[in-house]
């Protein structure tokens, strides 16, 4: 009956001690430690959050530095394209240009040539003309120095001529 | 860590030697007489019991022993001596026109037959104190480990930090569910009191303070207050008028939902109490085997069942240290579970 018949002043100590040391261990130990906890999880939390935020912002930039060099090469075969167009160009237009060019001056060379020609042909005319003047003139000369021959010509020109 | 083992060690030896010393003074006068069976149950009370004095070893006149304060209420005054004073009962303390003494069990009686109340520092109070300033020793250091940085936490911190989250996350939150803030310091403190206290009665020569029904009364009494005004409308409701029962069988389970608020902690009281000194009362006992062994076939006797009686109660220790967690588990978690019957809402 001794070790189940409570003693007062054991219950008394216990209550009193027990209690006091429920308020001392809330106030300096479970509240500072259980914050401490509670905080430190949340700063784990938080940087394990702000990690995947960095993983998620490395990915993001990579993707970002991929789309810029697409682009940039996209643009660069667009360029070179341009670039070769515009030759292409420039040179036909250089072909065409020579062409008429060329054209242009066998054209005027033809005309030239042409005008050439007609004045040489208008001055042998002239000089064959005066050639055959002078020619004519020298045979006449010499054909009228002779009287006989003078009155044989009016002769047979009167007898061509048919006085009926 | 070492050292607490090898400590414990010691302590264990001596204790030893106090059960050895209080048998050898009758079995020497025995040595003439007929040979008389050791009678253990004195011997294992006495160690399970609370004292005015910290009785350390020898007996009689030899005992070594530390005094307590005796502290006195009687006739509106209040006296405090010594419990050397009493000299083991021999003596009577005469304070102002009170004479007081001591009997064979402990009990302080007033001469003139005044009803006292006695409060005094006894053994188990002693102990008490020791264990409340180990634990906070123990958290103040733990706590400012958390205030200094915020650092990974190591040594002591490393070790009770797990703990204290477990009692919290694991038997408090969820037994309680989402109003257990309030009662984390109370069941946490629970905890840590009974454990500590259940190790520090495992040291031997030391006070039996789980162990005591006064103690674990307090401790079953303050989860009882809590319970009670902490109970919702729910709680009182299905005491009151328990849902799903015939109108014929109210008069016989309304009677027993209200015996059932005292029976719960009721039974927290007894259930520590009763594991901590069982587990005493076993331990004593083995040992005692060693004596009545002696008793019974001298010498060679004893010597032969020491060693059997020493591997016994190795055993019985290492499930005591187990017992000493599970029941401070125990009574942790079976708190916070009346705690959260109480501030259970509808589903």
């Amino acid at each position: 009956m001794e070790l189940v018949t409570p003693a007062i002043g054991l219950i008394f100590w216990t209550a009193v001690v027990f209690i006091l040391l429920v308020i001392l261990l809330k106030k300096f130990a479970w509240k500072p430690i259980l914050t401490a906890v509670d905080k430190r999880n949340e700063s784990i939390e938080n940087a394990l959050k702000a990690a995947e935020k960095a993983k998620e912002d490395i990915e993001n930039l990579t993707a970002d530095n991929e789309r810029i060099l697409n682009e940039a090469k996209l643009e660069r075969d667009a360029l070179l394209k341009e670039a070769r167009e515009i030759k292409d160009k420039v040179i036909a237009e250089a072909k065409d240009k020579a062409k008429i060019e060329a054209e242009k001056i066998l054209v005027s060379a033809k005309e030239q040539i042409t005008n050439e020609k007609m004045a040489a042909i208008t001055e042998l005319k002239n000089q064959v003309a005066e050639l055959s003047i002078e020619i004519a003139e020298k045979i006449i000369k010499s054909e009228l120095q002779d009287l006989n021959k003078q009155k044989e010509l009016v002769t047979s020109a009167i007898s061509d001529k048919d006085l009926n | 860590m070492r050292v607490f083992i090898r400590l414990i060690m010691c302590v264990f030896v001596l204790s030893f030697f106090t059960i050895k010393a209080h048998s050898f003074s009758p079995n020497t006068e025995q040595t003439n007489q007929q040979q008389e069976a050791y009678d253990p149950v004195p011997n294992i009370m006495h160690h399970i019991s609370d004292a005015h004095q910290w009785h350390l070893w020898g007996e009689g006149d030899n005992a070594f022993s530390i005094p307590l304060p005796v502290i006195l209420y009687a006739d509106g005054n209040i006296d405090v001596f010594m419990s050397s004073k009493f000299h083991h009962g021999e003596s009577i303390v005469t304070k102002g026109n009170r004479t007081y003494s001591i009997d064979s069990h402990g009990h302080i009686h007033e001469g003139s037959g005044l009803s006292i109340i006695d409060i005094s520092i006894t053994k188990n109070v002693a102990s008490m104190l020791i264990s409340v300033l180990l634990l906070l020793l123990i958290f103040f250091s733990v706590a400012r480990g958390y205030s200094k940085n915020n650092k990974a936490p190591k040594g002591l911190q490393a070790f009770l930090e797990p703990l204290i989250l477990f009692v919290k996350d694991d038997i408090i939150k969820e037994n309680i569910g989402p109003k257990y803030q309030k009662y984390v310091p109370f069941l946490l403190t629970v905890f840590f009191f009974v454990l500590v206290n259940n190790l520090m009665g495992m040291l031997p020569g030391s006070a039996n303070v789980t162990g005591n029904i006064a103690v674990t009364l307090v401790l079953s009494v303050f989860t009882f207050i809590l319970t009670t005004i902490s109970g919702n409308k729910k709680y009182w409701g299905h005491i009151i008028k328990p849902p799903g029962v015939p109108l014929a069988l109210m008069p016989i389970m309304v009677p027993i939902e209200i015996i059932g608020i005292f029976t719960k902690p009721f039974a927290l009281m007894i259930r520590l109490f009763a594991n901590i000194t069982a587990g005493h009362i076993i331990i004593l006992s083995l040992i005692s085997l060693i004596f009545i062994a002696q008793s019974t076939m001298g010498n060679a006797g004893a010597w032969a069942v020491a060693p059997v009686s020493v591997l016994f109660v190795l055993f019985i220790y290492c499930i005591e240290l187990l017992v000493a967690f599970l029941q401070a588990y125990i009574f942790t978690l079976l708190s916070a579970v009346f705690i959260g019957l109480a501030v259970a809402e509808d589903h």
